[in-house]
């Protein structure tokens, strides 16, 4: 079974709402990078989404666009990412990781083949901002394949047409996208978030993970009870710039803790 | 000179793409986060109305008669002519369009379906500021607040136009994010709209991005092929043997190409900013230099590394620098429907300064690449071969530029 129908299995078990931690590979550099990845689950992280850096970012607020150019200015590359997704892998063969980030690499790397390199490396899903369900089909059926979840995303926008597509073919979750804005844009109004999940959950059995703009501990606990998951990401991304010379892995460590005691 | 041109299979006509979910070939398409698909699609729908209402081409021709002084006039380059010895030159008059370029064609047409959206602000990017200062003009006459996106290095290195999108009543906000030029720019208005779907249109400045803008964009410019065809029919008889056209997005040379793309008899040929040589790592010619890619919610080719990131275009024209193209051009390229080709930097300079001379008429320096190429292979060609080329701006906002690179200060 994949690991992320696992852990969401677990979550449902233990009656808890699962914590998806987002960083970007290779920032501040590759080597610190992994050592951030390596203690994400011990601090209490349930998932891990690892951005895949791009130069282009369009669906990312200021914090995540810079902390891709770091990992870039830093060597990261498509291959670097894999690899630091292999060597996480022969330490821990439980929590799932998802790869998340922008088409083009991933097209210029070659579909099928990427596909199998990231099901190898031990990724378990992709989720691919600017690749709608019209257009995933050359992704879809690679990552069918090899076992990849495709997890696609909903927004405010989607209305009940569209949520259709969107379902027909997802797998792994749904990521509920929870305001109408770039990563990091702030939270959306709760009564907000539970009306639209409300609508998703009438047509689907897959479990949703809410993000963008959840920061805080108590942003946190107050999307808990809509989702399966929560995720963070740009205030996690956030603390690893402010550790400047600094090891990043104790904040962030810190950090992941203190939200996880929340849920 | 006449290429036997092979027709796409099916449809027997190169004029019908795209197809329904926007795709020409394997390009275009629509490659946007899910907060903008729906508001892709609104914008698709009005324009599949509009396109079919009467009313709104008549209010559109209306304005392209009286506001922007359309038709241009085709121009008989004698001078020209007689320099190079060969082709008989006429040039497109784009350039005598109010705001001084093509740009303001498809500023009108969408400005008119962002109304009928009820959309109530307008955002937009631009490069060199052609395209900002026209998006500013329209929306000064429709009364729609319009902010402008524009790379802070562009900011600095064009003044003037920013100074008349000021005065026109538009922001325009400086972005340093990235490389801090167009394609940045083209990234923080999408960031923009996608916190502000439900008051906003996007007015995008060339034949790129999600569709439907490639192809509305292009039916908007068409007007000069469609203008062209008339013209030349009336001076000469005959349809032209050639057609050349500068190509950054490539806005201005689909509008001239594809009302002749089912004409077999004439040659067509696009021209990218080779900038210090496509050998080198500053340029701009995305089809001779770049590969296939996915950016700016379309499936194009794209100046990239092997890792898939996107580098920074080089041109002296910054209305050509772009690491991208239009996914039409991508597909007419890969059908070898057209011909594209690459003028340096250097070249475009001693063309803009050969056109002033001979002709009286100071281009910009994006059609000084094609004019560039015109001069390359005019004299080549027989006395009665007919070529058409599309001066789609003026250099007046250029003068900087050139005097700075001519050693010349002002």
């Amino acid at each position: 079974m994949n690991r992320i129908t696992k852990r969401f299995q677990e979550l449902r078990k233990a009656g808890r709402t699962g914590l998806v931690t987002f960083i970007t590979a290779g920032d501040p550099n590759l080597a610190d990078s992994a050592r951030i990845l390596a203690a994400l689950p011990g601090a209490g992280s349930d998932f891990i989404e690892l951005g895949m850096p791009f130069s282009d970012p369009m669906a990312d607020g200021p914090v995540i666009q810079a902390a891709g150019l770091r990992a870039l200015s830093a060597g990261a590359s498509m291959k670097a990412t894999l690899q630091m997704v292999r060597d996480f892998r022969a330490q821990d063969s439980d929590t799932p990781l998802i790869l998340m980030g922008y088409y083009n690499p991933v097209y210029v790397y070659g579909t099928a083949d990427f596909a199998r390199d990231a099901a190898d490396a031990g990724v378990d899903g992709l989720i691919i901002v600017d690749l709608p369900p019209e257009e995933d089909a050359e992704l879809r059926e690679p990552a069918q394949k090899s076992g990849l979840c495709l997890i696609r995303l909903i927004a405010p926008t989607t209305d009940d047409a569209r949520l259709g597509t969107i379902l027909d073919g997802a797998s792994g979750f749904l990521y509920y996208v929870s305001v109408t804005g770039i990563t990091g844009a702030g939270i959306g109004q709760t009564d907000a978030v539970a009306e639209h999940l409300a609508r998703i959950r009438a047509r689907t059995e897959l479990p949703v993970a809410i993000g963008f703009g959840i920061r805080t501990p108590e942003d946190a606990a107050r999307l808990a009870r809509l989702g399966e998951a929560v995720v963070v990401g740009s205030a996690l991304v956030g603390t690893v710039a402010q550790a400047g010379a600094q090891d990043p892995v104790s904040g962030v460590s810190d950090q992941v803790r203190n939200l996880r005691a929340a849920l | 000179m006449t290429e036997t041109v092979k027709k796409p299979s099916g449809t027997g006509s190169w004029r019908k793409g795209p197809d329904e979910k926007g795709h020409f070939g394997i390009y275009g398409g629509r490659y946007v986060s899910e907060t903008l698909m729906p508001l892709i699609l609104a914008v698709e729908a009005a324009w599949d109305s509009a396109r079919a209402d009467p009313a709104f081409w008549s209010e559109f021709n209306g304005l392209m008669a009286d506001y922007i002084g359309r038709p241009s006039p085709l121009y008989f380059a004698e001078a020209a002519t007689r320099h190079f010895g060969g082709a008989r030159i006429y040039l497109k008059r784009d350039e005598l369009n109010h705001t001084g370029a093509h740009k303001i064609n498809h500023c009108l047409g969408q400005i008119l379906v962002a109304r009928r959206m009820g959309k109530t602000r307008i955002i937009a990017e631009t490069g060199a500021g052609q395209h900002g200062v026209a998006t500013a003009t329209v929306c000064a006459l429709f009364d729609m607040p319009c902010t402008v996106f524009m790379g802070a290095q562009d900011i600095e290195r064009q003044k003037p136009n920013v100074f008349r999108m000021k005065l026109l009543g538009a922001e325009v906000v400086p972005v340093t994010s990235g490389s801090s030029t167009l394609k940045d720019a083209m990234n923080e208005a999408l960031r923009y709209w996608v916190g502000n779907v439900h008051d906003t249109y996007y007015l995008i400045g060339t034949v790129a991005g999600p569709h439907p803008y490639p192809e509305m964009v292009r039916d908007f410019q068409s007007v000069i092929g469609q203008e062209v065809r008339d013209q030349i029919m009336e001076k000469e008889g005959r349809m032209p043997d050639s057609l050349v056209a500068c190509i950054g997005g490539g806005s201005n040379a689909m509008g001239l190409f594809h009302p002749f793309l089912d004409d077999p008899d004439t040659r067509m040929i696009g021209v990218e900013a080779g900038g210090h040589g496509v050998d080198t790592d500053k340029h701009a010619a995305s089809l001779t230099g770049g590969k296939t890619g996915v950016l700016h919610g379309m499936k194009s080719y794209f100046l990239q590394n092997d890792d898939g990131q996107i580098t920074e275009a080089h041109s002296i024209s910054a209305g050509l620098d772009y690491p991208g193209i239009g996914p039409e051009h991508a597909w007419l390229h890969d059908m070898k429907r057209i011909e594209y080709v690459c003028v340096t930097d250097d070249e475009a300079l001693e063309a803009f300064q050969l056109l002033s001379k001979l002709e009286g008429i100071i281009p910009a320096l994006e059609p000084s690449h094609a004019f560039a190429h015109v001069a390359k292979i005019a004299s080549g060609l027989p006395k009665d071969h007919l070529m058409v080329m599309n001066l789609c701006g003026r250099g007046d906002k250029d003068i900087f530029t050139v005097a700075e690179r001519l050693g010349t200060e002002l």
